[in-house]
Formats: C-alpha cells, sequence, structure tokens
C-alpha cells in the first residue's frame, strides 16, 4: 500500500455528533496548525438541529495559502458511530482512519489501501477522569492529542492554546492539558510512524488572523458606526447580531450607568426588521440589519419603498440553501437576482460580494457610506461559508483619518442659507442623488411628507405621469452615479492575450484561483476577474469581450450573475459559460478543476482523456 | 387641487405658550370624503397639540396605507411625516423613535392597517411600549377599497352592500391592554370634547399610548344596520368617565358635582384628575379595566374613554437600556472605536 506522504498539504475531518462539545477542540487543532505559520481553513459542515446529528469540521492544512476546500479526505478522526462507515469510505486512497478503539472495528472494515489507527480514547478518558460531565469533552481533547503526536505537532503550542483559552478559569486548563497530553503520549508509543502527514513549523501565515465573516461583518458596523439594529434570527446571519451585540457592549457602554450607545431590537419578523432600519435611517441613524434568503423575500416589499422613498439601508444577506426547512446550515450565493431587482416596479439595488473577513469588515463599513450617500438599500451579499466558518485572511485596517460620509444631509444652518427653494426630490448636482432632512432639524423650513412615488420634487402629492417618469428617469441617473462608487472587481491577467476568462465572486474565489493556478501547471492560461460589486462598472463588461469564453463559477443552479450579466451588460449567452456548484458545500477545487476541464474539453480546449486530478497527488 | 384654504385668521386669535398660533398646526386640504369621521380626528389632533403648545417641528408623523393613513397630510403640515406601507407602520415608527428618542411620534391608522395585515406590527410595539400615541382610526371597512368588512366590524353589523358581518369582531383597546400599553382609550369622532383631552393625554404619557377612535366611513358604513354609523354610535355609547389633563406647569381644578376625584400623574408629573362616578371601576387595574369593556360590550354599549392607564410603564429605550442622547446625534468620536482597537482585536484571532 502506498501510504499518503505529505507536509504542510493535506486535509484532515473529524466526523462527530452536534453538541457533543467538539467544536471546541476542532478549533483547537486548526488554531494550533496556524500557530505554527501554516496557512489553514476549517470548514464545520453541520445539520440545523442542536444535539445528535452527525457533523464533520474539515481542515485544510496548505502551505501555499490555498485556503479554499480542496474536497477528498486523506486523514479522519472517527468519532461518530453513525457514520463511521461513511466516514471510512470517503478516504482517499493511501488515507488514514483514526478511530476509537475502545470498541473494536467492524469486520467488513477492510480496505488495504488505508491505514488505520485506533486510539482507546472513551477507555483512556474514562480511567483517566472521574467527573461524567467533562468527560465527553475531554474524549474529543485526547483524540486532539493523539493527532499533534502523528502529524508531528509541537504539543507546546496546543498546550499554550488551552492555558490561553481557560485564562478566566485554570482550574479548567489543567484536565484539559492532561487529556492532551494522554492522548498524545498513547500515538506517540503505540503508532510512532504510522502517519506520515505532517504539520512542520513554517513562516507563511505573517500578520494573517483567523476570524469568521459573521464577527468581522459586526464590527464592521460598529466602526461605522451603526447604532439601531433591526432583526429577527435566521441561521446563518443571527451571528452577525449577536457579535453586534457582544461588541457594542464592550465600546459602546457609556460610563456611569451603563447605558449602551445602541438600540438592538429583536423584531416580530423580518418585515419589522428592515421597517425599524428604514424608520432609524430616515430618522438620521445610520441601521442596519442582517438576514438570509427567506428574510430577504419577506423584506422585499420594504426595499422597493426605501428605493423610491430613497432611504438608506443597509442589509447584510448570509446565503444558504433553500425556504422553509431547506438546508439552512449550507452554503449557498443563490440570492442574487431576489437581491439585485428585490420589490416591484422598476427597482434594483447595489450588492456588494465579500470573500473573506477583511472584505467582510469593510465592505459592511463601507455599505454605510454608500446606502447614505446614494439614499438607497446596499446589500452586502455575504454567505454562510464565510460568515459562519473561520477563514484565514488578511487582518482588518481601519484607517484612522476616516470620516464617516453621512450624504447630502441639510442642517439647519444650511436650510437657512439656501437661496432656492428646496425640494426633497430635487436633483440639484446633476447626479440623481438628492438633498434630505432630519426630521427636527428647523423650525419652519426643510420639512417634507415621505410618500412612495405620488409625489413631486418637492415631495407634494401627484399622480402626474410626467412628473412619475421624472422621477424614475433621476433615479435611473443615480443607479449611473453608483458606479462610480462601489468597489471595482479584480482583474488578474495571466496571459494579456488568453482566450479564456473565468470570472466569480465571493466565497467561491479561493477555489477558483486555486484551479485557474493548476491550469496554469498544465499550460492553459486563464485571465480572471473577482466581481466585488453590482451594478457592474464597464471593466467588467469590458473583460468579459475582451475573451472568447468566459466561465462564470457560481454557487446556484441557474448561473444567477451570468444572467445579471447578461442582462445588465447586454451580452449574448453564448459567451458566457455557467458552472455551477450548489451542492450547499464551499466550492472544492479538485472537483471545480475537472468540472473546468470537462468544460474546456467540450469545446476543444482540452483533450478529453487528460487525468485531471489536481491538488496534492 | 383646484381650492385651496383661506389662509386669513382672526388677527386676535391668540398663541399658545410656545408662541404658535393654530393654523401652524394645521396641513393640506382633506381629500376624503365630505363628512369622513377621519377629518373630524384630524381637527381634534390639531387642536390637542396646539394646546399642548408642542413645536411642530418635534412632532413626527407616521402612517400606513388607507384613508386614515392619508389623513396625516391634513395636519401639523410643518411636522416630519412618513407614509409607509400597509400595516408596517409601527416598525417603521420603532426604528425613527430609536433614531432619535427626544421627538414626539404620533401615529395614526386604519382599524384594516391595524387589525388585520398590521396586527402582529400593532401587537408589537405595544409589547415594546414604544414611546407614541397610536391612534386608530377605526370604521370598521376598508374605505379606500370600498367597502369591504375589516376585523373591527361587529358580529352581525350590516354595511353599505346589506350583507351581515359574520365574523368576529376584534376588540384592538382590550388587545392593547392586554400587552401592556400602558395608556387605552376609545372615543368617537364625533365628540371632539372627549377626544382632545385624550389626544393630550396619549400624547403627554410615556410609553404606548393607544387611542381607539370610532369614526363612521359616511360612505361605506353609515347606514341603518352598521353598528360603526354616526347614528348607532351616539345611540349605544358611554363614557366611562370625563377629566382634565394638568399639563405639569399648570394648576387647573374642575369640579363635576357627585363625582368623584381619582387622580394619575404621568412621568413627568403631568396629572390626569379622573371625574368619576364612585363605583366605576379602577382603571388602573388591568383586570378590572378588561372586565369593564367586556362587561359593556354584553350590553352593546360601547364605552368610551380612558380605559386604562400604567402610569409607571417602562418604554423602549429604557427596556433596551440605550444611552439618553438621542442616537442619530452621535458622531465617530462616540461611535468608532478606533485603530489601536481593532489591532488588539486582529491580535485575539491569530
Amino acid at each position: 500500500m502506498k501510504q499518503l506522504e505529505s507536509i504542510n498539504d493535506f486535509v484532515v475531518r473529524f466526523a462527530t455528533i452536534n453538541g457533543s462539545g467538539s467544536a471546541s477542540a476542532n478549533t483547537l487543532f486548526a488554531k494550533a496548525v496556524f500557530r505554527m505559520g501554516v496557512p489553514v481553513s476549517p470548514k464545520n459542515i453541520f445539520p440545523s438541529n442542536i444535539q445528535g446529528l452527525p457533523t464533520w469540521y474539515e481542515v485544510r492544512v496548505n502551505e501555499r495559502g490555498h485556503v479554499g476546500r480542496r474536497g477528498d479526505v486523506d486523514l479522519v478522526v472517527a468519532i461518530n458511530g453513525q457514520t463511521l462507515r461513511q466516514d471510512y469510505d470517503s478516504l482517499v486512497s493511501g488515507g488514514y482512519f483514526v478511530y476509537d478503539s475502545s470498541r473494536t472495528l467492524p469486520e467488513d472494515f477492510r480496505r488495504d489501501d488505508v491505514t488505520v489507527i485506533g486510539i482507546p480514547m472513551t477507555t483512556m478518558c474514562n480511567e483517566a477522569f472521574d467527573n461524567p460531565k467533562m468527560r465527553p469533552l475531554l474524549k474529543n481533547i485526547i483524540y486532539v492529542g493523539a493527532l499533534t503526536a502523528l502529524l508531528d505537532m509541537e504539543p507546546e503550542v496546543l498546550i499554550e492554546s488551552l492555558r490561553k483559552q481557560f485564562r478566566k478559569n485554570p482550574a479548567l486548563a489543567e484536565p484539559n492539558i492532561r487529556a492532551l497530553e494522554l492522548g498524545y503520549a498513547y500515538a506517540r508509543d503505540h503508532h510512532a510512524g504510522a502517519c506520515k502527514l505532517a504539520v512542520r513549523r513554517s513562516d507563511r501565515v505573517g500578520d494573517a488572523i483567523i476570524m469568521d465573516g459573521n464577527s468581522a461583518a459586526a464590527l464592521g458596523a460598529v466602526y461605522a458606526g451603526a447604532t439601531v439594529v433591526g432583526w429577527y434570527p435566521i441561521t446563518p446571519s443571527t451571528s452577525i447580531i449577536e457579535s453586534f451585540g457582544r461588541y457594542a457592549g464592550q465600546f459602546r457602554t457609556e460610563e456611569g450607568a451603563g447605558r449602551i450607545k445602541a438600540a438592538i431590537v429583536q423584531a416580530e419578523d423580518e418585515l419589522a426588521a428592515i421597517g425599524i432600519v428604514i424608520g432609524a435611517s430616515w430618522n438620521g441613524a445610520r441601521a442596519f440589519t442582517a438576514t438570509s434568503g427567506p428574510g430577504i423575500s419577506l423584506m422585499a416589499e420594504f426595499l422597493g419603498l426605501a428605493y423610491f422613498a430613497e432611504i438608506p439601508v443597509v442589509l447584510i444577506d448570509i446565503q444558504r440553501v433553500g425556504p422553509s426547512t431547506g438546508m439552512p446550515t449550507r452554503t449557498q450565493q443563490s440570492d442574487l437576482l431576489a437581491c439585485a431587482y428585490a420589490s416591484h416596479g422598476d427597482t434594483c439595488h447595489p450588492l456588494l460580494f465579500p470573500c473573506n473577513p477583511r472584505e467582510c469588515f469593510e465592505m459592511t463599513a463601507d455599505a454605510f457610506d454608500l446606502a447614505e450617500r446614494l439614499q438607497t438599500p446596499v446589500i452586502v451579499m455575504s454567505d454562510l461559508d464565510l460568515g459562519m466558518n473561520d477563514h484565514y485572511g488578511p487582518p482588518l485596517a481601519w484607517d484612522p483619518q476616516r470620516r464617516y460620509d453621512r450624504g447630502k444631509v441639510l442642517n439647519a444652518a444650511q436650510l437657512d442659507a439656501l437661496t432656492a427653494k428646496w425640494g426633497r426630490y430635487r436633483d440639484t448636482d446633476g447626479d440623481g442623488i438628492c438633498y434630505r432632512t432630519y426630521p427636527g432639524t428647523h423650525p419652519d423650513k426643510g420639512v417634507y411628507f415621505t410618500r412612495g412615488t405620488s409625489r413631486d420634487e418637492y415631495s407634494a402629492y401627484t399622480e402626474d405621469s410626467a412628473a412619475y417618469v421624472r422621477n424614475l428617469k433621476r433615479l435611473q441617473l443615480k443607479w449611473e452615479t453608483a458606479k462610480g462608487l462601489l468597489p471595482q472587481a479584480r482583474i488578474k491577467l495571466t496571459k494579456p492575450e488568453a482566450r479564456l476568462g473565468v470570472v466569480f465572486y465571493g466565497t467561491t474565489a479561493f477555489a477558483a484561483y486555486e484551479a485557474i493556478e493548476l491550469l496554469g501547471d498544465r499550460g492553459i492560461a486563464v485571465n480572471s476577474m473577482r466581481i466585488r460589486a453590482f451594478p457592474f462598472q464597464p471593466e467588467v463588461i469590458d473583460f468579459i469581450r475582451a475573451h472568447e469564453v468566459v466561465f462564470v463559477i457560481e454557487q446556484n443552479r441557474d448561473g444567477q450573475m451570468r444572467t445579471l450579466l447578461i442582462n445588465e451588460g447586454n451580452l449574448p449567452p453564448d459567451h458566457l459559460v455557467p458552472i455551477a456548484c450548489y451542492d450547499g458545500q464551499p466550492v472544492a477545487s479538485r472537483l471545480l478543476l475537472r468540472t473546468l476541464e470537462g468544460a474546456l474539453a467540450e469545446r476543444g480546449i482540452l483533450p478529453t482523456n487528460t487525468p485531471g486530478q489536481g491538488g496534492t497527488p | 387641487m383646484t381650492f385651496h384654504r383661506p389662509t386669513f385668521r382672526h388677527p386676535e386669535l391668540p398663541p399658545n405658550d410656545a408662541g404658535y398660533h393654530r393654523q401652524d398646526y394645521e396641513g393640506g386640504i382633506s381629500t376624503l370624503c365630505a363628512g369622513c369621521g377621519h377629518d373630524s380626528i384630524c381637527n381634534a389632533i390639531i387642536q390637542a397639540c396646539f394646546e399642548l403648545a408642542l413645536p411642530p417641528h418635534r412632532i413626527v408623523k407616521m402612517s400606513g396605507i388607507g384613508c386614515s393613513s392619508k389623513s396625516p397630510a391634513y395636519f401639523l403640515g410643518r411636522s416630519h411625516g412618513f407614509n409607509t406601507v400597509h400595516g408596517r407602520m409601527p416598525s417603521v415608527a420603532t426604528g425613527a423613535n430609536m433614531a432619535n428618542r427626544d421627538l414626539v411620534y404620533l401615529g395614526v391608522s386604519g382599524d384594516g392597517d391595524t387589525a388585520s395585515i398590521g396586527m402582529g406590527q400593532f401587537m408589537h410595539a405595544v409589547r415594546r411600549n414604544l414611546d407614541m400615541l397610536y391612534i386608530v382610526m377605526n370604521n370598521g371597512c376598508y374605505g379606500l377599497t370600498k367597502g369591504q368588512y375589516s376585523a373591527t366590524a361587529d358580529k352581525g353589523s350590516k354595511g353599505k352592500k346589506g350583507r351581515i358581518n359574520e365574523l368576529e369582531s376584534i376588540d384592538l383597546c382590550e388587545l392593547a391592554i392586554q400587552l401592556g400599553a400602558g395608556f387605552v382609550a376609545r372615543s368617537f369622532s364625533g365628540d371632539k370634547q372627549q377626544l382632545v383631552p385624550l389626544i393630550k393625554a396619549g400624547l403627554m404619557h410615556k410609553g404606548l399610548s393607544f387611542i381607539d377612535v370610532i369614526s363612521p366611513c359616511v360612505t361605506f358604513n353609515n347606514n341603518p344596520g352598521s353598528t360603526k354609523s354616526y347614528h348607532w354610535v351616539r345611540e349605544h355609547s358611554e363614557a366611562t368617565n370625563t377629566f382634565d389633563l394638568v399639563p405639569f406647569q399648570q394648576t387647573i381644578t374642575t369640579e363635576y358635582d357627585g363625582d368623584t376625584v381619582q387622580d394619575v400623574a404621568l412621568h413627568d408629573d403631568t396629572v390626569i384628575h379622573l371625574h368619576k362616578h364612585h363605583d366605576a371601576p379602577d382603571i388602573t387595574d388591568r383586570r378590572q379595566a378588561i372586565d369593564n369593556l367586556e362587561d359593556h360590550k354584553a350590553q352593546d354599549v360601547i364605552l368610551t374613554g380612558v380605559l386604562y392607564i400604567n402610569p409607571n410603564s417602562a418604554d423602549t429605550h429604557e427596556l433596551l437600556h440605550t444611552c439618553e442622547r438621542p442616537l442619530n446625534s452621535l458622531t465617530e468620536d462616540d461611535l468608532c472605536p478606533g485603530g489601536p482597537a481593532l489591532e488588539a482585536i486582529n491580535a485575539a484571532h491569530r
């Protein structure tokens, strides 16, 4: 049997049961790899359930910094009896099967291309620890200890992590460290040299951080000065609000009475959540809400009101699969069309597409400036993978000189200084954006009555057709203005004359960049464009026109970004080839590469019989 | 519009304590049907705000969709207003109030807007005890879509088209009392004498004040057989009490023969002097208030006046523990944690 051999390049999967406290043990492992200077990418693959169903935690270790999912598993730590067979069968040839040998493995586990490594975790745990409540948690630490030895890692790094984790409760650190050492000693003494995968200290991490996108987005809202939050619990967006609440407690508590400089209102549903945001923004506070697909559907009517009444809204959509029971704990990029044109009657909304925590932070903060500058809803399109998984990436950055752009708002002195008659919906600058006022600003100037579309430039009631058309045309002009304010797409020209282009956005980027690199290794030059905003700037359309064939990789069935590009750029559909990855898992680079190879072969660009595998051999 | 309201007013009409004339509280010309109860309510709002001497620009008008929700255009022309979407006024009012707790919030809605499509939002704004006055102009039907029954139409009532309403009606006042509103009243658009002081008290009360004003629809629901007609309401209503609102700066006492007086102090020492029969229920007791409503209903009598007061209820800001300065007045210096804090956060994620 040929065992897999690799240093700093492999995939480990923990197969556990949700609600068993394995998450912190698994994170301990991923964090230790990171702290040894090796880029790492953990993914939690979990059910919509609190306790008892199978859950997996997949850790990709990759020195070259490929932190997308790779696909396939090289080493599995199989703790869950329910999925033992599945976990065993899913290992790649040459892989390693680490299991709890307190119970013997069924006789039909007879693969001859897998190295089986037994650690009697339950027995060891029961012998070493008396407290029955602590045992399941410490058993998790035992397997992390065993893995530390098997992968030849530095145990001091993990011990230090445990000390840090239990800083406030040192009494808990001691049994955890003991459990780690037990597992480590057992694997060292019984399985020395059994595993040919290893983590070796490196210097590839630099100033990178590991953070989940939802925490980063919440921080973006805190830094941008959001004060009013309307929200309704929905997976996978809830943790944004929870993080915002935590950070507000940390940074926004007044001395003395301990009052908070923020109002976080848990609403009765998503309709009310966005209604609260609209009311607060209309009244001059920075406000936001976060939701997922089903919430977007419910918010559609209000998004239309905000579009036509021209009220800033910041909405963070953590995309997930499906309606109703759907698959709320699985990731997708499937809300694009629903968000881009949400509501009734010629509506369209700027979208931002972050791909890592830093962009979640920046784009959320920018969304407040954009929404207020453009006086319209701005939607940050994150997803479950980005929002809820820890992501390896550059640190968050904030320019200390940065001031909030509150947009065109007139205060009392400015109202007094006006020489011409003010109209709430009168465009005096030629950019489609008009000046607004907050209630209570001035005793007798700047008052207006806010409505949908049945009003003129001075916000006076009218159902005059010409006034309606003038208004809609001005909104179109504002849409053009928006293009100049939104973040540019990231275009990478591997070879300027390359005929092939690839387009993607958000979390698809990691697997896409890796696949492009692997194609490059095989001599196929591909230029790429990571779209970061909608509406599209001219560069986006130019990129597509400049290539003979453009693959649009995205995490939905129907090619929603492709549809947007064809529609907005007036592009010939044949020009854009959809590459759809929509199984609810983060895009895996190996699978993506095979798909791209298939698509290239269909077009005669690649011979059809290539043994495309990619990634680690 | 082809006609205008004359701007001339008698030169000797005195201004209020804040120096505003009644005219400063008026709005545009109503486009509702002639004789619509809603117009009387608008006038009562104008009168109440004038008498309280509230600066018009410190009042915010909110509404949903429907005939009633159109009416904020017809009063307080010097206040910002927001005609939101159907049934969603309470959430927009919640956001507005969260942004600036220093303004006065007046929400106007109808029975369709509140008791059907907006029932959830209404109930939860009440539960939050949002500091606002919420007025329902209640005519038992959808006027703007030509007379369909609403959820407050009484069982057995008959509209213009002659069909009997077979469904139970929703009593918004009972719900409001149950869900924690601090001030609940019912009135009739035809009774200005009662309505003006109720609106004043509702505006002064901190927390959610709810007033259900029966306001006949002259076009679709003012016929014999309708229990929301002018005639029926006049014949079947009974005031639970009369009262004087004494704003905290003033002292006014009125005596009614044969009545007892119950004083209820609001948060800023404004006092409501209630005049009532000595055997009338205590309006600060939630159960007695609901029993009282039900007892009268059983006798086909619409009980009007102040139905319930809880002067000590905590409003949303108190419940959320938000800072006393209006949130919309805070700047970067108040809100942004700055670069060093972000460095510490980065370090904690390594």
